[in-house]
């Protein structure tokens, strides 16, 4: 299937769930956050989520701003 | 120094500074320049991570449990991205401390302050302590405080300018308009701007680009931090009306006479 992550289409395998995702793409956990086609993923709901064809996700952390 | 303190969202702060984390040289600089600018409260952007992870993480110099984080919703053009962003933020774990912007040009960054109010009222509701960032309207900063602000932030000029308080009667005529903190947020150039809006009775300067784009950060950092203190402790103090024409400071009785 293919899912949007940050704006960049991946070929990922059917049923992942965004737990997986983040392994996969070794996010660092503390002070990230995904939202899922706008919606905010709990980060309890992480390993229960399951992507599908055609999600948008965005995995966000603090950057450098004022 | 005797003074109270600021607060925001039920937390005290000492530091009447607040500073940005972008557009400095190295993140090294960066945690030296907040360092010396004795700022508890440290703003933050809230953008995607570069793909694949485990780069390095600005938190990695930003010690969260030092500083309180603010993160903002720069670059967002609606209420709804801005509310999104600090769903985001929270979720993140970065608090309900927010700085929100609903920029309405891109090559002014003036706020679109229909969208700004609406997404006031909104987070306000939903638990956040929403300091908006808006333009030297005091109408717009009484409807901002209605909307459960709890302060408001009116540009000294536009962000990133460097040009200085430009309207300091309008940035008045905001502190009698409200009665929560007013922060001077973006426009500040130097050291004397910051101080010049602390003159003028604000509660506290938020800046970025002043400290982050000096020739050395380091230093700059240093005399905002005292120049705050300077504006302060003058505004405190109460200064002298101003007069037209001289008056004399030595007596007018008593000089010599050398007349032969």
């Amino acid at each position: 299937m293919t899912v949007t992550v940050n704006g960049k289409p991946m070929e990922l395998p059917e049923g992942l769930s965004v737990e997986d995702l983040l392994a996969r793409l070794k996010i660092r956990r503390e002070f990230t956050a995904v939202a899922l086609n706008r919606e905010v993923t709990q980060r309890a709901r992480y390993a229960e989520t399951r992507l599908a064809e055609g999600d948008k996700v965005e995995i966000v952390h603090p950057m450098g701003g004022g | 120094m005797y003074d109270t303190s600021l607060w925001l969202g039920g937390k005290e702060f000492k530091s009447r500074l607040i500073v940005g984390t972008g557009k400095y040289p190295s993140f090294e600089n960066m945690r030296e320049a907040i360092e010396a600018s004795g700022a508890e409260i440290v703003t933050v952007a809230v953008r995607r991570v570069s793909l694949p992870g485990q780069g390095e993480s600005l938190l990695d110099y930003v010690d969260p449990k030092k500083y309180t984080l603010l993160p903002n919703t720069a670059g967002c053009y609606t209420a709804d991205e801005a509310i999104r962003t600090c769903y985001l933020a929270r979720e993140a774990g970065l608090g309900t401390l927010v700085k929100l912007e609903v920029i309405g040009d891109s090559r002014t960054l003036f706020p679109d302050v229909l969208g700004l109010l609406e997404a006031t009222r909104t987070l306000s509701r939903e638990g956040f302590t929403v300091l908006p960032y808006t333009n030297d309207d005091p109408v717009m900063a009484k409807k901002l405080e209605d909307a459960g602000a709890a302060a408001v932030m009116p540009l000294g000029a536009p962000i990133g300018s460097g040009l200085g308080i430009r309207n300091p009667y309008n940035i008045k005529l905001i502190l009698e308009a409200v009665t929560v903190p007013v922060l001077v947020d973006a426009g500040v150039g130097t050291a004397s701007d910051a101080a010049i809006a602390m003159e003028l009775g604000c509660d506290g300067v938020l800046m970025n680009t002043a400290i982050a784009s000096a020739k050395d950060p380091v230093a700059m950092a240093t005399a905002m931090r005292l120049a705050i203190e300077a504006g302060r402790l003058a505004f405190k103090a109460g200064r002298m009306g101003k007069k037209l024409y001289a008056t004399a400071s030595s007596p007018l009785e008593g000089v010599p006479e050398w007349t032969s």
